[in-house]
Formats: structure tokens, sequence, C-alpha cells
């Protein structure tokens, strides 16, 4: 089955020309059941592959399709690899897809664009799974940028609306700055080692020194790419504006899938970053600080998709201090539980959101939990799942990245723990401000309060079980676990494995302990959620109110969107009018025109010379005569 | 003969053309003739042996009491440009079938065909130079009679520009010629001959002016936004599309190989121009009101990086250049399509006045993005495969330069999307909110196009197969030449 690979990016892709070509002739169930069969049919597949692999003794698969560019030494082939890491992010990408998909045949049933939207859905799975499907980096970055321009067109997807259209525009131009980092960073890796596959590339790095200049500015130009991609600083403010699209691409793309493409890449590569401490090292601190700075934010945003937004910034800070610390399976692991509980909470808020009929401000919301039960249930399982509550699955991924934080240093893990905190408290906000006390809305929102039908409710279900359970995968051994995720990685790891040896694993009493106070912070984090929210029936001030100074700079975002506007944007503007109407018009344009403004002043001048009087022709000709003889003297 | 074929198929195509006069038929003679082109041209290709160096070869006495022979030949790098040539043709002259243009019209067109395939075919220096002139005289005449309000005042510009560069290049040609042993205008001969390196020096600048000027290459590019923008739709494809590709076929055929040492001292200078101008013109068009000014500049941006991928002199460089000429032709035709489209409909180009128009024509919305990201570089998209290996070719020469010309990568997406939003995405105006959708002509033209934008990005091996060759022998002559001093 494994050879069967490229169907699985295929069914998408057959998907989207039906859908996208058909799109005025099929009716909606019609172009629903196509979209989501396509996908369906990818899971199946992926599934088989995964089971496959596993059954298998050989754990990497090349499975060359066609030769794609080829240049001298250069050879690009269009070709896949099939290994633990990509047979995880096929399930992930089509199962979660999947249920997105049957999500959004409900979601947005009412809307006029239907059939667009689920062709440009099935392209987005086309391109991630080339994305994570690619044998080399070319190949990755072909899906890299093709799962932008998905972004950008289903941001963009109410395009009438000015400030979407924005939106769209800006999440594309900014992750084309990290795409410049990838691609030079691709540039070097083919100078260093002749090749961009990276069944040739990794051997030969892991020959490599550690700290080796080349592999950092390698990684460096890499991360670059994820900060990107994945929203870090100081690449993130396009993800909060993303939320300017559909629900369902918020919680498919702008959640559990593209977003995380960085972190896979950087898991793909991880051979060249372990032996590069100093892009680790910033890594870890870049990582931590979005954390924070994303968790302060999502600590006053009254729109329930911007809280939601910041939290997955945040919470993809949290993978990037993994992959910072050499914890690659706990970031992954991450990728994995943050997938499910981050699609389920999102998918929840557009359940609310449909009921509400499209008001998103959780000032007009309240006492939502009788009305929704089950979207409550299941938001409820989401929210705990973040807050890293044992079981549910975040406490067992977010508990490996910070044990991992205090092995490399124990302030790293008390700012984790410390962002922890937050974390649970936005989201207990969210929750509680949403689902409890009364009824904030207007009269007529109160009278079609409904529960979402069941295309929705289903995968909202499916991702609360996920949710619930999907930490087991990685249930660590001092908690009597296996972690079948870290064995069944190992091979993608074995590079990394053999350089950095065997760490000194933290002895049990520490574990423990650790886990201790970083539950323990949840738990008074929500209590005291519970208190302002619940107990003493607090409603966030309206936008006319005052605000302290710590509270406006959350909730203005700290002002980066105007810092960029003010130190970027418009100093670029300026520099193109100065280039256009003083270099360009004045400058060159102006001397061009000179010159031809002087041959016709002199041909004035001399035209002046002509004057009739044959004496001072003949004066001229003398003239003439004797500067050749003068000449002929000197040089015969 | 095969060339001569090539050459006098056009050139009936305008005598038929010319003759036939206002009729309205006079479109369908021209569309007949650029596709029996097109067919040859790919009767050509196929014919066409990669690895067997120049073929066609034909190599008439002409004037020979002056050295002067009808010497052509077609190898993989000439292929391309005459495969460009005759592929954009038809679809020049489909784009403006409905504006009834007069035979005329027409008869400079295909008549410019023919000068534009004596360049890209032509290895006697005069012969050359013939083309280059034949080529400018029609263009000139288009934009002169059919262009926009200033039309005299931009053209006259135009025309002293480009005829100011050629007199340093038929100075330069006629100097070689005169030093050649056989006092022949030969390309080997040229090619063969010893210059000391102050004069290859002098004999680059007088090339490269030319040829920069065509391009053009900043600082030499102020004539081309005016033109540009006061052309007629056809003439404007027709200069950015095709005719600019002269400039930078020169450099490849002439310039380099006959100037080596020039190129040795002076190749890094024309480097960092043509990155300059990648970079200038980029931002200078992020801020432009009128809709083919941007374009305009987008265009001296996007050449900058072709010149650039030429002066690192390795293959990926060089390679990037040739399929990027391919694809900067029909994505600068297709731009420029869509562009007339709409500025037909709406009355304007201010893009101030545009807006909402994707609502009404959703066939028009799709066909531009799909040509715009060709022209931003999407992968998949034929625009990906050029400028990836441009900026390979310029990072192997240098980082520093690669990470500047490399921001064409965001400065393209930030005015190729600002324009996007403010021509097709918000709410509609009193002008567009009854924009009519692609008509049949239109449609077909952008379907083709949009067709090649993909293919090409998906498979453009074919492509890159048919120049390799001729490419990697090129620059083992040039570097031996080089090693030799």
């Amino acid at each position: 089955m494994i050879n069967l690979v490229y169907l699985v990016p295929v069914f998408p892709l057959i998907g989207f020309l039906i859908n996208g070509l058909g799109r005025n002739v099929w009716s909606k169930t019609l172009v629903s059941w196509i979209g989501s069969l396509a996908i369906l049919l990818s899971f199946g597949l992926s599934l088989g592959i995964f089971f496959e692999l596993q059954a298998a003794t050989q754990k990497s698969f090349l499975v060359p399709i066609f030769d794609w560019i080829s240049v001298g030494s250069l050879h690009i082939p269009f070709s896949f690899l099939v290994d633990p890491l990509s047979a995880i992010m096929l399930l992930i990408v089509t199962g979660i897809g999947f249920l997105i998909h049957v999500y959004s045949s409900g979601y947005m049933h009412e809307d006029a664009g239907f059939a667009k939207f689920f062709a440009y859905l099935n392209l987005f799975i086309f391109f991630m799974l080339l994305l994570v499907l690619g044998s080399n980096y070319v190949v990755m970055f072909i899906g890299w940028e093709g799962v932008g321009l998905c972004s950008y067109l289903l941001i963009g997807f109410w395009f009438t609306n000015g400030n979407y259209a924005s939106a769209a525009k800006k999440a594309f131009v900014i992750n084309r700055i990290g795409d410049l980092g990838f691609l030079l960073g691709v540039f070097l890796i083919y100078s260093t080692f002749g090749s961009v596959e990276f069944a040739q590339v990794f051997p030969q790095a892991a020959l490599m020194a550690p700290g080796n200049a080349t592999l950092a500015l390698i990684t460096i130009l890499l991360f670059i790419g994820a900060t990107g991609k994945s929203a870090q600083l100081p690449l993130f403010t396009w993800l909060p504006d993303a939320m300017a699209g559909p629900t369902p691409v918020s919680a498919l793309i702008h959640a559990a899938t593209m977003v995380t493409a960085g972190i896979y890449m950087i898991t793909r590569s991880n051979i060249l970053f372990t032996l590069a401490p100093f892009t680790t090292e910033i890594i870890a601190v870049v990582g931590l600080a979005t954390a924070i700075v994303a968790a302060l934010i999502a600590l006053t945003q009254n729109d329930i998709k911007k809280v939601l937004a910041y939290s997955t910034v945040s919470q993809l800070g949290y993978m990037f201090l993994g992959l910072g610390v050499g914890a690659y399976t706990g970031a992954f692991f991450h990728v994995i539980t943050h997938a499910f509980f981050k699609a389920l909470l999102f998918l929840g808020a557009g359940s609310v959101i449909h009921a509400m009929h499209h008001e998103q401000d959780m000032r007009s919301m309240g006492g939502l939990r009788q009305k929704l039960p089950i979207t409550f249930l299941t938001m409820l399982t989401g929210t705990i799942a973040i807050s890293g509550l044992p079981p549910f699955s975040g406490f067992f991924s977010k508990d490996e990245i910070l044990a991992h934080a205090y092995e490399h240093s124990p302030i790293l893990w008390a700012i984790g723990v410390a962002g922890a905190m937050l974390t649970a408290f936005y989201m207990f906000r969210m929750l509680f401000l949403t689902f409890f006390g009364t009824f904030r809305g207007t009269k007529d929102q109160e009278k079609h309060l409904h529960e979402s039908p069941a295309s929705m409710t289903i995968p909202l279900v499916v991702l609360a079980i996920l949710s619930i359970v999907g930490g087991f995968i990685g249930v660590p051994e001092v908690l009597g676990g296996h972690h079948w995720l870290a064995q069944f990685l190992s091979p993608v790891l074995a590079y990394t494995n053999a350089v950095a040896g065997e760490t000194i694993p933290l002895d049990h009493a520490t574990e423990y302990l650790l886990m201790c106070i970083s539950v323990g912070a949840a738990l008074i984090s929500i209590a005291v959620a519970y208190v302002i929210y619940i107990s003493r029936k607090a409603v966030p001030a309206a936008d006319t109110e005052e605000r302290s100074f710590l509270s406006n700079l959350s909730y203005h975002k700290f002002y980066i969107d105007e810092l960029y506007s003010a130190i970027i944007t418009r100093p670029l503007d300026i520099i193109s009018q100065f280039f256009f109407k003083v270099v360009d018009k004045l400058g060159i344009d102006g001397l061009v025109n000179g010159i031809g403004t002087s041959a016709k002043e002199a041909s004035k001048t001399l035209r002046l010379i002509q004057t009739g009087n044959v004496g001072f022709y003949i004066f001229m000709m003398v003239l003439g005569i004797v500067a050749l003889l003068i000449y002929g003297f000197y040089h015969i | 003969m095969d060339i001569l074929l090539l050459l006098l198929l056009p050139i009936a195509g305008a005598a038929i053309t010319a003759i036939m006069g206002s009729s309205p038929k006079a479109k369908y003679a021209a569309l007949a003739s650029s596709l029996i082109s097109l067919a040859y041209a790919i009767c050509l290709v196929a014919r066409f042996q990669p690895e067997a160096g120049t073929q066609f070869l034909v190599n008439q006495p002409w004037l020979t009491s002056i050295g002067i022979n009808f010497k052509a030949g077609i190898d993989g790098i000439s292929l391309l440009l005459v495969l460009l040539t005759n592929g954009l043709l038809p679809l020049i002259v489909l784009a403006g079938f409905k504006q009834h243009q007069s035979g005329a019209f027409y008869g400079l067109m295909l008549f410019m065909q023919a000068g534009l395939l004596t360049v890209f075919t032509a290895l006697d220096a005069f012969l050359f130079y013939v083309g280059w002139e034949a080529a400018l005289i029609p263009i000139y005449f288009i934009c002169a009679l059919w262009g926009g309000e200033n039309r005299i005042k931009v053209n006259l510009k135009f025309f002293v520009y480009t005829i100011f560069g050629s007199l340093f290049m038929l100075l330069a040609i006629i100097y070689l010629h005169l030093q050649t042993p056989g006092k022949t205008y030969d390309i080997q001969d040229f090619y063969a001959l010893n210059l000391d390196a102050t004069t290859q020096g002098w004999i680059f600048w007088a090339f490269f002016l030319a040829f920069a000027i065509k391009m053009p290459v900043f600082p030499f590019h102020t004539w081309q936004p005016d033109t540009y923008t006061e052309a007629p739709t056809a003439g404007t494809m027709l200069l950015s599309g095709i005719m600019l590709k002269m400039g930078i076929y020169g450099v490849i055929r002439w310039l380099i190989p006959v100037a080596p040492l020039g190129f040795s001292q002076w190749g890094q200078t024309a480097l960092i121009l043509s990155i300059i101008g990648v970079v200038y013109a980029a931002v200078i068009a992020f801020t432009q009101k009128d809709v083919k000014r941007l374009v305009a500049y987008s265009s001296i941006s996007h050449v900058g990086l072709i010149s650039a991928g030429i002066f690192v002199w390795n293959v990926q460089g060089l390679q990037g250049a040739m399929i990027q000429m391919l694809n900067h032709g029909i994505n600068v035709v297709g731009m420029f399509f869509v562009l007339d489209i709409i500025i037909r409909r709406v009355g304007t180009r201010e893009i101030a006045s545009m807006g909402g128009i994707a609502k009404s024509a959703p066939q028009l919305a799709i066909t531009f993005l799909i040509i715009l990201l060709g022209t931003v570089a999407l992968p998949l998209t034929n625009g990906f495969i050029g400028e990836f290996l441009l900026l390979m070719g310029i990072y192997q020469y240098n980082l520093w330069l690669a990470v500047v010309a490399g921001l064409t990568i965001i400065f393209g997406a930030v005015y190729m999307l600002r324009m996007y939003q403010q021509v097709m995405l918000g709410e509609a105006n009193k002008a567009t909110e009854k924009f009519a959708d692609l008509d049949f002509t239109e449609k077909g033209v952008l379907y083709i196009i949009c067709a090649l934008v993909i293919l090409i990005g998906v498979y453009p091996q074919p492509i890159l197969n048919i120049s390799e060759p001729a490419v990697s022998q090129l620059i083992e002559v040039v570097n031996a030449k080089l090693l030799a001093r």
C-alpha cells in the first residue's frame, strides 16, 4: 500500500477539480459528499499505510513520481517519503481534515460560495499532503507555499469585506518573508551537501561537528521560515487576523495543520538542528517568548476566535520551546494533541457563533450551556485538555516539553509553567463567559439559540474523545507507560539520538514534583477564573471604558501591528514615492531629458553659425585647413 | 532553408494583411499567419536535436564585397526564443480581436515578428543588427499610430533611447568586423578574436548599453513605464512579452562570448545594476496608481532578475534565465491582457476607481489570480521554476546578492496582491458593479495562458532539456577563454 501513497494527495486534487469546475452545477449535498469522500479515501489509504509501516521492518520508503527539475548537477525529483513522521502527519491531516469537511457541510450550508469553499478545502489538503510527503526540501516547499495560497484564499473567502481581504493579503505577505528564509536555507543546503534530498543531506550532516557555522546558518534560515508559517515572534501577527476566515478554516488550517508545518519541518530536519546548539537556543527563547506574549494578549480578548487564535500562537510557542530544548518527540506529541483539542475548540466556537448568528463577542454571550449542551460538554473537554489537567491529552504532551525544558534550564521551565497558568486562566475565562452566567445578547438572538445539527456535533464528539484519550500514545515511563510515540518516531530521530547519546532522565521524584506543580498551578488559575467570572459575575469592559496601562497593552496586542506599520509599511511606501517621484522622474529621467534638451539647445545655437555670409564660411574653412596642417605636422 | 521559411512566413503574412487594408477579415488572416508560423516552429522543435549544437544552418553569400553573409542557425537557446515569439503572436493577435484593427496594424505586427526571429537566429552580426532595427520600426508605428494620448512625446523618447543604444552597438560591430582577419561579420570570427582587455571593456559597454536599454536594466529604464502605459495593448504585449528578450538574448549570444574579458571586468557592475533594478522597481510598484504602470515597473523588476541570472554565468542562472524568458513572456502577456479587459470595461487605468470586480466576474478573477501567482512565483507555476533557478544561480555567486534579489519574493507578493485586492476584491462601485465576465475569445486566450502557467510549473523538464546543452557549451567556451588569460 505504501507504493500507492501518491494517491493520498491525488484524491483531494480530484475533489478540488470536480468541485471547482462544477461549482455552479452540482447541488450542495453532492458537493459536500464529493469533498468529504475525497478526504475519507485519503484517510483510509493513510491508515493502511500507517499499519503497513508499523508492521514493516524497514521504516523509510522513498516513492519516486517523476523528475521535476534537473539542471546541471541539481536534481530535484518529485518524490515522496513515507516514514513514521510523515505517516502520522498523514493521519492527522486527512483524519481531522475529514471531520472538518463533515462539519463544514453543516456550518457553511447557507453560504453562496459553498462549492468554492469545499474546492479550496480540498486544495488545501492536497498541498498539506505534499508538504508532509515531500522527500526533499523543494517538494516540501511546494506544499509550504501552496498551503499559504489556500490560507490566503480562505481567509479572504468573504472578499467583499475589505478588512478580510486585507487580512488575507497580510497572511500571504508575512508568510513570504519566512519563505524567503526557507528558500535561502534550501540554497545553502544544496551548496553544502550537493543535494536537497533528505536521504542525501541528513547522513552527511550527521558527520559534521556540533556548532558548525554552516549548519548554524542553515538552521537559522529554516527557522525564519518556520516563524512565518507557524506564527512565532516576530512574524506572528498574521494569525490572529486570519480569523477573518470561516471558522472551519481556522480549525483546520490555522490551528490543527498548516501552522504546525514549521514544527514538522524542524522535526524532519532534527539532525541539522541538534548539531546547531546556537540555533536551538534561539528557538527555545523565541518559542517561550511567543508563548508568553500571546498568552498575555489572550487574557483580555473578547472575540472568542481571537482568544483561540492567540492561544494557538501560544501553544505553537510551547512546541518551539520543545524543539529548542531537543524534545523533538515532545514537540511533535504536542502537535498531535493540540491538533485534537484546538480543532475541537475552534469547531465548538464555530458552533457557538453559528447559534449566535455570527456574533463572536463573548460580552454578548453567557449561559449558553443549557441551549448548547453538546457544544458545552465538548468544549469543556477541550478546555481541560489545553489547560494540562490529567489524564486529558494536553497534560502528557505539555508535561513532556516542560520536563525537557527543566533539564535544559529550570528558568525556562518556570516561565513555561507561568505561561501554562495564563493558559488555564484565559481558557476558563472564555468557557465561563460563554457558557455560564446569564445570556447577554439580544432578545432576537436568544430566541434563535439552538444546538447545531448532527453534521457539526458528531465531529465535536469525535474530537472530544480524541482530546481525552489522545495523550495515551505517549504516556511516560514514570507514569507506567511505554511512550509508544517515542518508540515509533525513533527511526526518524536516529541520527539525533546517536549524536546526543542517552540523556540522563530526571529522577522520578523530580518528575512527580514538576507534574504536581504544573497541575497545581493550572488548578489555581482555574479557581481564580471561577471566582472572577462566576462568583463575581464579572463581564469584560466595553471598548469605550478606560483601561489600565497593562490592560491596554494586552488588549491592543502590545501595539505590535501599529509598530510594524510605523517602522516598515509606511516607510516603504514613502520610499516608494521617493524613488518614483524624485529618483526616477526628477533624477534619472531629468538627466535623460536634460541630455535631449541640451542637444536641442546646442543645435539652436549652432544653427546661428549658418549665417549665409560667404566670407564667414571661407574664414571657417581656412581655420579648418590650418588645424589639419597643424595636426599633420605633429603626427607625420 | 528552414530558417528562410521561418522568416518568410510572417513576411508573407505581413504582406497579405497589409494589402487587405481596412477589411474586417484582416485579423483572421493575421491569426492564420501566426498560427502557421507557430505550427512551423513546433515542427522545428520536433526535429530539433538538443545535443547536436546549431542546426538548420543557412549560410548564403549576401553582400560578399563587404563581408556580409546571410548566416543563421538555431541552437537550444535560439529555439526557445523562436518558440516564444511564434507562440505568443497568435495570443497577442487574438487578444486584440475585438478591436477590429486594420490590416496595416497586423502587417506591422507580423513584420516585427520576422525582425524578432531574425535577431534570435542570426549568426552574422550584420544580419543581427538588421533584425534588431527591423523589429523596432514596426513597433514604433504601432505605438505612434494606435497609442494613448501622450503617444507622440512618449514614443519619441522610446525611439531616441533605443536608437542611442543601438548606435553604440553598431560602432562595436563595425570595429569588431575590422579586427577579423577575413573582414567578416561571422559570429565565430568574432568569438575567435583575441582583443586586449581594455578594448573588450569598451566592446562590453557598447553592447551592454544597447541591450540594457532594451530590457531595460536600471538605470536605463525610464522610457519603459511611459511607453508600456501609452502603447496600445498589443504593442505593450509585443514590447514586454517578446521584444525585451532581444536584449537578454543579445547578452547571452553576443555580449559575453564576444567580450569575455570585458565581462570579467564589468560583469559584476552589470550584475549589481540588475539587482538594484529588481528591488528599486519593485518598491516603486508599491504605490503606483495606474495599473499598467504598476505592471510596467514589476516587469523591470522581473527582467532585472533574469539579467542578474545571466551575469552570474553559471548553469542554474542561465537555465533559469532561459526558462524565465519564456515564462515572463507568457505571464506578462496574460497580465496585460487582463488589465486591458478591465480598463476597457471600467474606462480608466486608475486603481482607485476599481474594486469588487471578482464578485461579478468570477472567471476573470480566477484566471487573473493564476497569472498573478505565476508572476509571484508560487511553486507549481512557471514563475517558480524560473525564479528558483535564477536565485539559486545568484546564490552560488554570492549569498548577499541572493538575499537582496530574493526580496522580489516578498515585494512581488506585496504589490501584486495589493493590486489584486484593490482591483478585484472589496465592494463593487458604480463603475464595476455591472462588470461583464469573460467572453468567448477572452476565455480562449486566458485559459491557454493559465494552462501554460501550470503546465510549465508542473513539468518544466522538456523545456529545460532543449536549452541545457547549448547553455553548458556556451559557458564552457567562455570559461575556457577566461582561463586562457
